[in-house]
Protein backbone atom coordinates (compact mmCIF):
# COMPACT_ATOMS: atom_id res chain seq x y z
CA UNK A 1 0.00 0.00 0.00
CA UNK A 2 2.90 2.44 0.76
CA UNK A 3 4.49 1.79 -2.31
CA UNK A 4 1.02 2.25 -4.31
CA UNK A 5 0.49 5.37 -2.49
CA UNK A 6 4.33 6.63 -3.45
CA UNK A 7 4.12 5.13 -6.86
CA UNK A 8 0.84 7.25 -7.39
CA UNK A 9 2.23 10.37 -6.02
CA UNK A 10 5.28 9.86 -8.21
CA UNK A 11 2.91 9.38 -11.06
CA UNK A 12 0.70 12.13 -10.32
CA UNK A 13 4.00 14.42 -10.66
CA UNK A 14 5.33 13.09 -14.16
CA UNK A 15 1.39 13.06 -15.30
CA UNK A 16 1.41 16.69 -14.48
CA UNK A 17 4.47 17.36 -16.84
CA UNK A 18 2.76 15.36 -19.54
CA UNK A 19 -0.28 17.29 -19.07
CA UNK A 20 1.41 20.89 -19.50
CA UNK A 21 3.16 19.16 -22.89
CA UNK A 22 0.09 17.49 -24.12
CA UNK A 23 -1.94 21.41 -23.42
CA UNK A 24 0.30 22.30 -26.28
CA UNK A 25 -0.51 19.62 -28.46
CA UNK A 26 -3.74 19.51 -28.20
CA UNK A 27 -4.51 23.42 -28.62
CA UNK A 28 -2.28 23.81 -31.56
CA UNK A 29 -4.12 20.65 -33.21
CA UNK A 30 -7.84 21.67 -32.64
CA UNK A 31 -7.36 24.88 -34.09
CA UNK A 32 -4.76 24.32 -37.02
CA UNK A 33 -5.15 20.44 -37.26
CA UNK A 34 -1.39 20.48 -37.05
CA UNK A 35 0.87 18.37 -35.17
CA UNK A 36 3.56 20.53 -34.04
CA UNK A 37 6.10 17.68 -33.72
CA UNK A 38 8.36 20.99 -32.38
CA UNK A 39 6.50 21.20 -29.14
CA UNK A 40 8.71 19.15 -27.35
CA UNK A 41 12.18 20.51 -28.87
CA UNK A 42 10.22 23.75 -27.12
CA UNK A 43 9.80 21.99 -23.98
CA UNK A 44 13.39 20.91 -23.68
CA UNK A 45 14.36 24.83 -24.77
CA UNK A 46 12.29 25.72 -21.73
CA UNK A 47 14.30 23.78 -19.46
CA UNK A 48 17.81 24.53 -20.75
CA UNK A 49 16.67 28.19 -20.36
CA UNK A 50 15.83 27.83 -16.51
CA UNK A 51 18.61 26.05 -15.98
CA UNK A 52 20.82 29.07 -17.34
CA UNK A 53 18.64 31.53 -15.89
CA UNK A 54 19.67 29.54 -12.22
CA UNK A 55 22.55 28.94 -12.65
CA UNK A 56 23.65 32.60 -13.69
CA UNK A 57 21.24 33.73 -10.68
CA UNK A 58 22.21 31.16 -8.36
CA UNK A 59 24.16 33.65 -5.98
CA UNK A 60 21.21 35.80 -5.69
CA UNK A 61 18.49 33.17 -5.45
CA UNK A 62 20.02 31.52 -2.53
CA UNK A 63 21.33 35.34 -1.01
CA UNK A 64 18.34 37.21 -1.91
CA UNK A 65 15.03 35.51 -3.44
CA UNK A 66 15.02 32.05 -1.55
CA UNK A 67 14.11 28.98 -2.74
CA UNK A 68 10.57 29.96 -4.17
CA UNK A 69 11.44 33.29 -5.56
CA UNK A 70 14.17 31.53 -7.56
CA UNK A 71 12.32 28.59 -8.99
CA UNK A 72 9.12 31.04 -9.87
CA UNK A 73 11.09 33.15 -11.73
CA UNK A 74 12.91 30.92 -13.60
CA UNK A 75 9.46 29.37 -14.57
CA UNK A 76 7.75 33.32 -15.33
CA UNK A 77 10.94 33.64 -17.86
CA UNK A 78 11.26 30.33 -19.42
CA UNK A 79 7.46 30.60 -19.76
CA UNK A 80 7.65 34.22 -21.68
CA UNK A 81 10.55 32.64 -23.58
CA UNK A 82 9.21 29.69 -24.96
CA UNK A 83 6.13 31.72 -25.55
CA UNK A 84 7.38 33.92 -27.57
CA UNK A 85 9.82 31.60 -29.49
CA UNK A 86 6.61 29.50 -30.41
CA UNK A 87 5.17 32.55 -32.05
CA UNK A 88 8.34 32.94 -33.57
CA UNK A 89 8.07 29.75 -35.12
CA UNK A 90 4.46 29.55 -36.27
CA UNK A 91 5.31 33.05 -37.98
CA UNK A 92 8.63 31.64 -39.91
CA UNK A 93 7.99 28.01 -40.42
CA UNK A 94 3.92 27.22 -40.56
CA UNK A 95 2.21 30.12 -41.72
CA UNK A 96 3.69 30.85 -44.75
CA UNK A 97 2.83 27.16 -46.12
CA UNK A 98 -0.84 26.64 -44.51
CA UNK A 99 -2.04 27.50 -48.02
CA UNK A 100 -0.33 24.38 -49.20
CA UNK A 101 -2.25 21.75 -47.08
CA UNK A 102 -1.80 20.01 -43.74
CA UNK A 103 1.19 17.70 -44.53
CA UNK A 104 4.10 20.37 -45.15
CA UNK A 105 3.54 21.71 -42.46
CA UNK A 106 4.08 18.77 -40.62
CA UNK A 107 7.18 18.25 -41.96
CA UNK A 108 8.07 21.82 -41.33
CA UNK A 109 7.29 20.97 -38.01
CA UNK A 110 9.52 18.03 -37.76
CA UNK A 111 12.32 20.13 -39.61
CA UNK A 112 11.71 22.98 -36.85
CA UNK A 113 12.09 19.71 -34.19
CA UNK A 114 15.60 18.76 -35.52
CA UNK A 115 16.75 22.53 -36.04
CA UNK A 116 16.19 23.02 -31.82
CA UNK A 117 17.41 19.72 -30.71
CA UNK A 118 20.74 20.64 -32.39
CA UNK A 119 20.57 24.35 -31.51
CA UNK A 120 20.02 23.35 -28.27
CA UNK A 121 23.65 21.11 -28.29
CA UNK A 122 25.38 24.00 -30.32
CA UNK A 123 24.50 26.01 -27.30
CA UNK A 124 24.79 23.86 -24.31
CA UNK A 125 27.05 20.97 -25.54
CA UNK A 126 26.09 17.39 -26.10
CA UNK A 127 26.50 16.41 -22.35
CA UNK A 128 23.70 16.08 -19.65
CA UNK A 129 23.81 19.26 -17.57
CA UNK A 130 22.49 19.48 -14.04
CA UNK A 131 20.62 22.07 -11.93
CA UNK A 132 22.18 23.48 -9.27
CA UNK A 133 21.78 21.91 -5.99
CA UNK A 134 21.53 24.81 -4.25
CA UNK A 135 18.26 26.27 -6.36
CA UNK A 136 16.24 23.38 -5.67
CA UNK A 137 14.62 22.76 -2.66
CA UNK A 138 15.75 19.45 -0.93
CA UNK A 139 13.00 19.13 2.17
CA UNK A 140 11.55 15.92 2.53
CA UNK A 141 9.56 14.54 5.07
CA UNK A 142 6.75 11.44 5.85
CA UNK A 143 3.21 11.42 5.85
CA UNK A 144 1.63 8.75 7.25
CA UNK A 145 4.73 6.09 6.15
CA UNK A 146 4.69 8.03 2.46
CA UNK A 147 8.31 9.70 1.50
CA UNK A 148 7.01 13.22 0.25
CA UNK A 149 9.60 16.12 -1.50
CA UNK A 150 8.86 19.04 -0.95
CA UNK A 151 9.95 19.88 -4.69
CA UNK A 152 6.84 17.32 -5.55
CA UNK A 153 4.29 19.12 -3.50
CA UNK A 154 5.19 22.71 -5.22
CA UNK A 155 5.07 21.36 -8.26
CA UNK A 156 1.54 19.42 -7.99
CA UNK A 157 0.83 21.95 -6.53
CA UNK A 158 1.60 24.66 -9.43
CA UNK A 159 0.66 22.27 -11.91
CA UNK A 160 -2.99 22.22 -10.51
CA UNK A 161 -2.94 25.46 -10.88
CA UNK A 162 -1.58 25.55 -14.41
CA UNK A 163 -4.37 23.31 -15.41
CA UNK A 164 -7.11 24.84 -13.60
CA UNK A 165 -6.69 28.25 -14.84
CA UNK A 166 -6.38 27.22 -18.30
CA UNK A 167 -9.43 25.08 -17.74
CA UNK A 168 -11.35 28.31 -16.71
CA UNK A 169 -10.17 29.99 -19.61
CA UNK A 170 -10.80 27.83 -22.34
CA UNK A 171 -14.00 25.80 -20.80
CA UNK A 172 -15.92 28.66 -18.83
CA UNK A 173 -14.90 32.52 -20.70
CA UNK A 174 -16.24 33.81 -23.90
CA UNK A 175 -12.51 33.77 -25.42
CA UNK A 176 -12.27 30.44 -24.39
CA UNK A 177 -15.50 29.29 -26.24
CA UNK A 178 -14.20 31.48 -29.47
CA UNK A 179 -11.02 29.37 -29.56
CA UNK A 180 -13.17 26.14 -29.41
CA UNK A 181 -15.71 27.77 -32.16
CA UNK A 182 -12.80 28.47 -34.35
CA UNK A 183 -11.45 24.83 -33.66
CA UNK A 184 -14.87 23.70 -35.28
CA UNK A 185 -15.73 25.75 -37.75
CA UNK A 186 -13.30 29.07 -38.76
CA UNK A 187 -15.61 30.63 -41.64
CA UNK A 188 -18.56 30.62 -39.07
CA UNK A 189 -16.32 31.56 -36.65
CA UNK A 190 -15.01 34.80 -38.34
CA UNK A 191 -19.31 35.67 -39.01
CA UNK A 192 -18.91 35.76 -35.13
CA UNK A 193 -16.73 38.92 -35.44
CA UNK A 194 -14.00 35.89 -33.70
CA UNK A 195 -10.40 37.12 -35.18
CA UNK A 196 -8.46 33.82 -36.27
CA UNK A 197 -5.19 35.57 -36.03
CA UNK A 198 -5.61 36.26 -32.51
CA UNK A 199 -6.66 33.28 -31.69
CA UNK A 200 -3.54 31.30 -33.45
CA UNK A 201 -0.96 34.16 -31.98
CA UNK A 202 -3.06 33.09 -28.21
CA UNK A 203 -2.80 28.92 -28.68
CA UNK A 204 0.67 29.13 -30.33
CA UNK A 205 2.34 31.69 -27.15
CA UNK A 206 0.14 29.64 -24.24
CA UNK A 207 0.82 26.64 -25.43
CA UNK A 208 4.67 26.19 -25.61
CA UNK A 209 4.66 29.11 -22.87
CA UNK A 210 3.01 25.57 -20.31
CA UNK A 211 6.08 23.12 -21.96
CA UNK A 212 8.81 25.99 -21.11
CA UNK A 213 7.29 26.12 -17.47
CA UNK A 214 7.40 22.14 -17.82
CA UNK A 215 10.42 22.40 -19.05
CA UNK A 216 11.36 24.30 -15.66
CA UNK A 217 9.68 21.68 -13.76
CA UNK A 218 11.75 18.48 -15.15
CA UNK A 219 15.07 19.97 -14.66
CA UNK A 220 14.32 20.74 -10.90
CA UNK A 221 12.77 17.32 -10.09
CA UNK A 222 15.42 14.75 -11.97
CA UNK A 223 17.75 17.38 -12.01
CA UNK A 224 19.79 16.20 -14.77
CA UNK A 225 18.57 17.48 -18.68
CA UNK A 226 19.56 16.33 -22.58
CA UNK A 227 19.48 18.09 -25.40
CA UNK A 228 17.48 14.89 -26.39
CA UNK A 229 14.73 14.89 -23.55
CA UNK A 230 12.15 17.26 -25.89
CA UNK A 231 11.81 14.13 -27.98
CA UNK A 232 10.81 11.60 -24.98
CA UNK A 233 8.78 13.61 -23.59
CA UNK A 234 7.18 15.40 -26.48
CA UNK A 235 6.36 11.73 -27.68
CA UNK A 236 4.99 10.73 -24.40
CA UNK A 237 2.68 13.75 -23.99
CA UNK A 238 1.67 13.37 -27.26
CA UNK A 239 0.52 10.07 -26.23
CA UNK A 240 -1.42 11.48 -23.47
CA UNK A 241 -3.12 13.68 -26.04
CA UNK A 242 -4.50 10.99 -28.12
CA UNK A 243 -5.40 9.26 -24.95
CA UNK A 244 -7.41 11.88 -24.11
CA UNK A 245 -8.90 12.96 -26.98
CA UNK A 246 -6.74 15.19 -29.38
CA UNK A 247 -8.25 18.81 -29.40
CA UNK A 248 -9.73 18.19 -26.33
CA UNK A 249 -8.30 20.57 -23.67
CA UNK A 250 -9.91 18.27 -20.27
CA UNK A 251 -8.56 15.44 -22.56
CA UNK A 252 -5.53 16.63 -22.50
CA UNK A 253 -5.29 17.23 -18.82
CA UNK A 254 -6.57 13.39 -17.98
CA UNK A 255 -4.37 12.13 -20.64
CA UNK A 256 -1.42 13.38 -19.02
CA UNK A 257 -1.76 12.77 -15.44
CA UNK A 258 -3.23 9.04 -16.29
CA UNK A 259 -0.16 8.42 -18.40
CA UNK A 260 2.33 9.50 -15.50
CA UNK A 261 0.14 7.07 -12.97
CA UNK A 262 0.18 4.35 -15.65
CA UNK A 263 3.74 4.60 -16.20
CA UNK A 264 5.11 5.13 -12.57
CA UNK A 265 2.98 2.21 -11.50
CA UNK A 266 3.95 -0.38 -14.41
CA UNK A 267 7.21 0.51 -13.57
CA UNK A 268 7.02 -0.13 -9.84
CA UNK A 269 4.78 -3.56 -10.63
CA UNK A 270 6.28 -5.08 -13.32
CA UNK A 271 9.68 -3.48 -14.52
CA UNK A 272 11.02 0.12 -14.54
CA UNK A 273 12.57 -1.68 -17.72
CA UNK A 274 9.36 -1.57 -19.50
CA UNK A 275 8.23 2.14 -18.68
CA UNK A 276 8.29 3.00 -22.03
CA UNK A 277 6.99 -0.04 -23.08
CA UNK A 278 3.76 0.42 -21.47
CA UNK A 279 3.02 4.19 -22.69
CA UNK A 280 3.17 3.24 -25.94
CA UNK A 281 1.24 0.25 -25.63
CA UNK A 282 -1.34 2.45 -24.08
CA UNK A 283 -1.05 4.47 -27.33
CA UNK A 284 -1.33 1.79 -29.72
CA UNK A 285 -4.11 0.31 -27.74
CA UNK A 286 -5.99 3.39 -27.65
CA UNK A 287 -5.79 4.10 -31.46
CA UNK A 288 -7.17 0.40 -32.13
CA UNK A 289 -9.67 1.25 -29.36
CA UNK A 290 -10.87 4.24 -28.92
CA UNK A 291 -9.20 6.17 -31.68
CA UNK A 292 -11.19 9.68 -30.81
CA UNK A 293 -9.78 9.10 -27.34
CA UNK A 294 -11.52 8.94 -23.47
CA UNK A 295 -12.92 12.46 -23.85
CA UNK A 296 -12.99 12.88 -27.67
CA UNK A 297 -16.50 12.32 -27.70
CA UNK A 298 -18.02 13.35 -31.49
CA UNK A 299 -21.33 15.03 -31.14
CA UNK A 300 -23.36 14.38 -34.17
CA UNK A 301 -24.29 17.66 -36.32
CA UNK A 302 -27.79 17.65 -37.70
CA UNK A 303 -28.99 19.01 -40.45
CA UNK B 1 -36.67 54.80 -47.91
CA UNK B 2 -32.88 54.99 -47.80
CA UNK B 3 -30.64 52.29 -48.98
CA UNK B 4 -28.82 50.10 -46.88
CA UNK B 5 -26.89 47.70 -48.85
CA UNK B 6 -25.87 48.24 -52.00
CA UNK B 7 -23.90 45.27 -54.45
CA UNK B 8 -23.11 46.84 -57.96
CA UNK B 9 -21.96 44.85 -60.32
CA UNK B 10 -20.38 42.33 -58.10
CA UNK B 11 -18.21 39.23 -59.72
CA UNK B 12 -17.08 36.08 -57.91
CA UNK B 13 -14.89 33.27 -58.91
CA UNK B 14 -13.82 30.57 -57.91
CA UNK B 15 -10.65 29.88 -59.31
CA UNK B 16 -11.16 30.15 -63.41
CA UNK B 17 -14.97 29.76 -62.78
CA UNK B 18 -17.16 32.34 -62.73
CA UNK B 19 -19.97 32.10 -60.03
CA UNK B 20 -21.25 35.54 -59.69
CA UNK B 21 -21.03 37.37 -63.77
CA UNK B 22 -21.75 41.03 -62.20
CA UNK B 23 -25.13 41.39 -60.31
CA UNK B 24 -26.44 44.19 -58.66
CA UNK B 25 -28.92 44.31 -56.31
CA UNK B 26 -29.94 46.81 -52.96
CA UNK B 27 -31.79 46.03 -49.87
CA UNK B 28 -33.23 49.33 -48.35
CA UNK B 29 -33.71 50.47 -44.37
CA UNK B 30 -36.52 47.88 -43.38
CA UNK B 31 -37.26 45.66 -45.80
CA UNK B 32 -36.85 41.93 -46.58
CA UNK B 33 -35.33 41.47 -49.35
CA UNK B 34 -35.38 37.58 -51.18
CA UNK B 35 -32.88 35.98 -53.88
CA UNK B 36 -34.61 33.35 -55.25
CA UNK B 37 -32.56 30.70 -57.32
CA UNK B 38 -32.11 26.80 -57.66
CA UNK B 39 -29.17 25.22 -56.60
CA UNK B 40 -25.65 26.52 -57.78
CA UNK B 41 -27.07 30.00 -59.09
CA UNK B 42 -24.68 31.77 -57.10
CA UNK B 43 -27.18 32.43 -53.74
CA UNK B 44 -25.02 31.01 -51.20
CA UNK B 45 -22.03 33.00 -53.19
CA UNK B 46 -23.65 36.06 -52.92
CA UNK B 47 -24.22 36.37 -48.80
CA UNK B 48 -20.92 35.05 -48.59
CA UNK B 49 -19.27 37.52 -50.78
CA UNK B 50 -21.17 40.18 -48.45
CA UNK B 51 -19.97 38.78 -45.22
CA UNK B 52 -16.21 39.34 -46.66
CA UNK B 53 -15.74 34.93 -46.74
CA UNK B 54 -15.08 35.55 -50.41
CA UNK B 55 -12.30 37.75 -52.48
CA UNK B 56 -14.13 39.66 -54.31
CA UNK B 57 -12.91 40.18 -57.98
CA UNK B 58 -14.64 43.28 -59.08
CA UNK B 59 -17.87 45.44 -58.68
CA UNK B 60 -18.91 46.87 -54.76
CA UNK B 61 -20.40 46.45 -51.77
CA UNK B 62 -21.73 49.08 -49.64
CA UNK B 63 -23.53 49.65 -46.33
CA UNK B 64 -24.76 53.22 -46.22
CA UNK B 65 -22.22 54.19 -49.13
CA UNK B 66 -19.18 52.68 -47.27
CA UNK B 67 -17.55 50.34 -49.31
CA UNK B 68 -16.95 47.00 -47.42
CA UNK B 69 -14.95 45.26 -50.45
CA UNK B 70 -11.70 45.00 -48.63
CA UNK B 71 -12.96 44.83 -45.42
CA UNK B 72 -12.09 41.12 -43.38
CA UNK B 73 -14.81 39.29 -42.55
CA UNK B 74 -14.33 39.19 -38.93
CA UNK B 75 -14.88 42.99 -39.24
CA UNK B 76 -17.95 42.91 -41.22
CA UNK B 77 -20.59 42.18 -38.23
CA UNK B 78 -19.05 45.27 -36.53
CA UNK B 79 -20.36 46.96 -39.24
CA UNK B 80 -23.85 45.88 -38.57
CA UNK B 81 -24.33 42.86 -40.73
CA UNK B 82 -24.85 39.55 -39.90
CA UNK B 83 -24.82 36.64 -41.29
CA UNK B 84 -26.94 33.66 -40.53
CA UNK B 85 -25.15 30.83 -42.61
CA UNK B 86 -26.73 27.98 -44.76
CA UNK B 87 -27.05 24.38 -42.90
CA UNK B 88 -27.09 26.48 -39.33
CA UNK B 89 -23.77 26.07 -38.63
CA UNK B 90 -23.81 26.09 -35.14
CA UNK B 91 -21.13 24.97 -32.95
CA UNK B 92 -22.14 21.63 -31.99
CA UNK B 93 -19.86 21.16 -28.84
CA UNK B 94 -20.33 24.35 -27.51
CA UNK B 95 -23.85 25.19 -25.38
CA UNK B 96 -26.70 27.20 -26.72
CA UNK B 97 -25.86 29.75 -24.60
CA UNK B 98 -21.87 29.51 -25.88
CA UNK B 99 -23.24 29.75 -29.64
CA UNK B 100 -25.38 32.87 -28.21
CA UNK B 101 -22.69 34.85 -26.63
CA UNK B 102 -20.35 34.47 -29.30
CA UNK B 103 -22.63 35.79 -31.63
CA UNK B 104 -21.92 38.90 -29.58
CA UNK B 105 -18.13 38.21 -28.67
CA UNK B 106 -17.20 41.95 -30.52
CA UNK B 107 -18.89 43.48 -27.09
CA UNK B 108 -18.30 40.68 -25.10
CA UNK B 109 -17.00 42.96 -22.70
CA UNK B 110 -19.96 44.54 -22.30
CA UNK B 111 -22.02 41.95 -20.48
CA UNK B 112 -25.20 43.78 -19.45
CA UNK B 113 -25.87 44.78 -23.16
CA UNK B 114 -25.03 40.73 -23.74
CA UNK B 115 -27.26 39.76 -21.48
CA UNK B 116 -30.09 42.25 -22.27
CA UNK B 117 -29.89 40.63 -26.22
CA UNK B 118 -29.76 37.03 -25.07
CA UNK B 119 -33.01 38.19 -23.14
CA UNK B 120 -34.73 39.76 -26.54
CA UNK B 121 -33.19 36.51 -28.29
CA UNK B 122 -35.04 34.14 -25.62
CA UNK B 123 -38.17 36.21 -25.59
CA UNK B 124 -38.12 35.25 -29.81
CA UNK B 125 -37.04 32.06 -29.49
CA UNK B 126 -38.40 30.50 -25.97
CA UNK B 127 -36.79 26.89 -26.36
CA UNK B 128 -33.83 28.25 -26.31
CA UNK B 129 -34.04 29.74 -23.24
CA UNK B 130 -34.98 25.92 -21.52
CA UNK B 131 -31.93 24.63 -23.77
CA UNK B 132 -29.42 27.03 -23.14
CA UNK B 133 -27.03 24.64 -21.45
CA UNK B 134 -27.78 22.13 -23.18
CA UNK B 135 -24.92 20.97 -26.42
CA UNK B 136 -26.08 22.69 -29.73
CA UNK B 137 -25.12 19.76 -31.62
CA UNK B 138 -27.85 17.85 -29.51
CA UNK B 139 -30.55 20.21 -30.51
CA UNK B 140 -33.25 18.88 -33.56
CA UNK B 141 -32.90 20.73 -36.57
CA UNK B 142 -35.38 23.64 -36.24
CA UNK B 143 -33.80 24.11 -33.04
CA UNK B 144 -30.56 24.51 -34.42
CA UNK B 145 -32.01 27.14 -37.29
CA UNK B 146 -33.55 28.77 -34.00
CA UNK B 147 -30.14 29.06 -32.43
CA UNK B 148 -28.35 30.13 -35.88
CA UNK B 149 -31.04 32.74 -35.92
CA UNK B 150 -30.52 33.87 -32.24
CA UNK B 151 -26.73 33.77 -32.92
CA UNK B 152 -26.91 35.95 -35.53
CA UNK B 153 -29.31 38.74 -33.74
CA UNK B 154 -26.81 38.75 -30.69
CA UNK B 155 -24.51 41.24 -32.66
CA UNK B 156 -27.87 43.68 -33.02
CA UNK B 157 -26.99 43.87 -37.01
CA UNK B 158 -29.03 46.22 -38.87
CA UNK B 159 -28.98 43.37 -42.08
CA UNK B 160 -29.25 40.00 -41.20
CA UNK B 161 -28.04 37.87 -44.26
CA UNK B 162 -30.32 33.86 -43.91
CA UNK B 163 -29.04 31.43 -46.22
CA UNK B 164 -31.70 29.30 -46.96
CA UNK B 165 -33.29 29.05 -43.21
CA UNK B 166 -36.23 26.32 -44.09
CA UNK B 167 -33.73 23.97 -45.67
CA UNK B 168 -34.28 20.11 -44.14
CA UNK B 169 -37.51 21.76 -42.15
CA UNK B 170 -40.98 20.21 -41.56
CA UNK B 171 -43.65 22.67 -43.02
CA UNK B 172 -44.78 23.58 -39.72
CA UNK B 173 -41.70 24.79 -38.33
CA UNK B 174 -40.90 26.55 -42.01
CA UNK B 175 -44.27 28.20 -41.31
CA UNK B 176 -42.89 29.50 -37.70
CA UNK B 177 -39.55 30.49 -38.72
CA UNK B 178 -41.22 32.60 -41.54
CA UNK B 179 -43.18 34.00 -38.56
CA UNK B 180 -40.28 34.51 -36.95
CA UNK B 181 -38.57 36.51 -39.89
CA UNK B 182 -41.32 38.82 -39.97
CA UNK B 183 -41.08 39.69 -36.24
CA UNK B 184 -37.63 40.29 -36.77
CA UNK B 185 -38.11 42.80 -39.70
CA UNK B 186 -40.89 44.51 -37.67
CA UNK B 187 -38.14 45.08 -34.56
CA UNK B 188 -36.60 47.05 -37.91
CA UNK B 189 -33.85 44.87 -38.78
CA UNK B 190 -33.56 44.50 -42.87
CA UNK B 191 -33.45 40.78 -44.10
CA UNK B 192 -31.51 40.09 -47.13
CA UNK B 193 -33.50 36.16 -47.49
CA UNK B 194 -31.36 33.47 -49.39
CA UNK B 195 -33.92 30.77 -50.44
CA UNK B 196 -35.24 27.82 -52.62
CA UNK B 197 -38.40 27.84 -51.09
CA UNK B 198 -40.00 30.72 -53.36
CA UNK B 199 -43.73 30.31 -52.29
CA UNK B 200 -42.71 31.48 -48.77
CA UNK B 201 -40.12 33.52 -48.89
CA UNK B 202 -42.01 35.47 -51.38
CA UNK B 203 -45.17 35.52 -49.23
CA UNK B 204 -43.18 37.40 -46.00
CA UNK B 205 -40.69 40.02 -48.75
CA UNK B 206 -41.17 42.78 -49.76
CA UNK B 207 -38.82 42.70 -52.84
CA UNK B 208 -37.19 39.92 -54.76
CA UNK B 209 -34.41 38.89 -57.43
CA UNK B 210 -34.49 35.77 -59.27
CA UNK B 211 -30.71 34.62 -59.63
CA UNK B 212 -29.84 31.84 -62.39
CA UNK B 213 -26.17 31.03 -62.58
CA UNK B 214 -24.63 33.91 -61.82
CA UNK B 215 -26.85 36.40 -62.96
CA UNK B 216 -29.61 37.83 -61.91
CA UNK B 217 -32.35 37.23 -64.55
CA UNK B 218 -35.78 38.91 -63.40
CA UNK B 219 -36.16 41.50 -60.29
CA UNK B 220 -39.20 42.98 -58.76
CA UNK B 221 -41.97 43.65 -55.84
CA UNK B 222 -42.69 40.18 -54.14
CA UNK B 223 -46.27 40.74 -55.91
CA UNK B 224 -44.63 41.22 -59.12
CA UNK B 225 -42.36 37.96 -58.99
CA UNK B 226 -45.36 35.74 -57.30
CA UNK B 227 -47.62 36.67 -61.02
CA UNK B 228 -44.67 36.86 -63.10
CA UNK B 229 -45.06 33.52 -65.22
CA UNK B 230 -41.06 32.82 -65.67
CA UNK B 231 -41.68 32.69 -62.17
CA UNK B 232 -44.41 30.04 -61.65
CA UNK B 233 -42.73 27.72 -63.72
CA UNK B 234 -39.73 27.59 -62.42
CA UNK B 235 -39.77 28.19 -58.84
CA UNK B 236 -43.24 27.96 -57.71
CA UNK B 237 -44.52 24.60 -59.59
CA UNK B 238 -46.58 26.16 -62.23
CA UNK B 239 -48.10 24.90 -65.37
CA UNK B 240 -44.85 22.61 -66.63
CA UNK B 241 -44.89 21.17 -63.05
CA UNK B 242 -48.35 20.33 -62.98
CA UNK B 243 -48.47 18.87 -66.25
CA UNK B 244 -45.67 16.67 -65.39
CA UNK B 245 -47.18 15.59 -62.33
CA UNK B 246 -50.70 15.02 -64.23
CA UNK B 247 -49.27 11.98 -66.19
Amino acid sequence: MRIFLEQMLNGLTIGSFYALIALGYSMVYGVMKLINFAHGDLFALGSYLGFTLLVWGNAYVTSHVGLAGGMIAAMLIAAIGIGIAGIIIERIAYRPIYSVGRLPAVVSALGVSIFLENIIMVIWGPRYQAYPVSVVPTLRFEIGGIHVTLLQIVILILSFVLLAVLYYIIQKTTFGAAIRASALDRDTAALMGINIETIIFFIFALGPALGGTAGVMVGMYYRQISFTMGWNYGLKAFTATILGGIGNIPGAMLGGLLLGVFEMLGSAYISTAYKDVFVFLILILVLIFRPRGLLGEKVAEKV
Amino acid sequence: MTTLLKVEDLKIYYGSIEALKGISLTVDEGEIVTVLGANGAGKSTLLRAISGLLPIRSGKIKLNDQELNNVKAFKIVMEGISHVPEGRKVFGTLTVEENLNLGAYTRRKDIKSVEESKERVFNLFPILKSRRNQLAGTLSGGEQQMLAMGRGLMSTPRILLLDEPSLGLAPLLVRQIFQIIREINDQGISILLVEQNARKALSIAHRGYVLETGNISISGLASDLKSNQKVQEAYLGGAAFKKKNRV
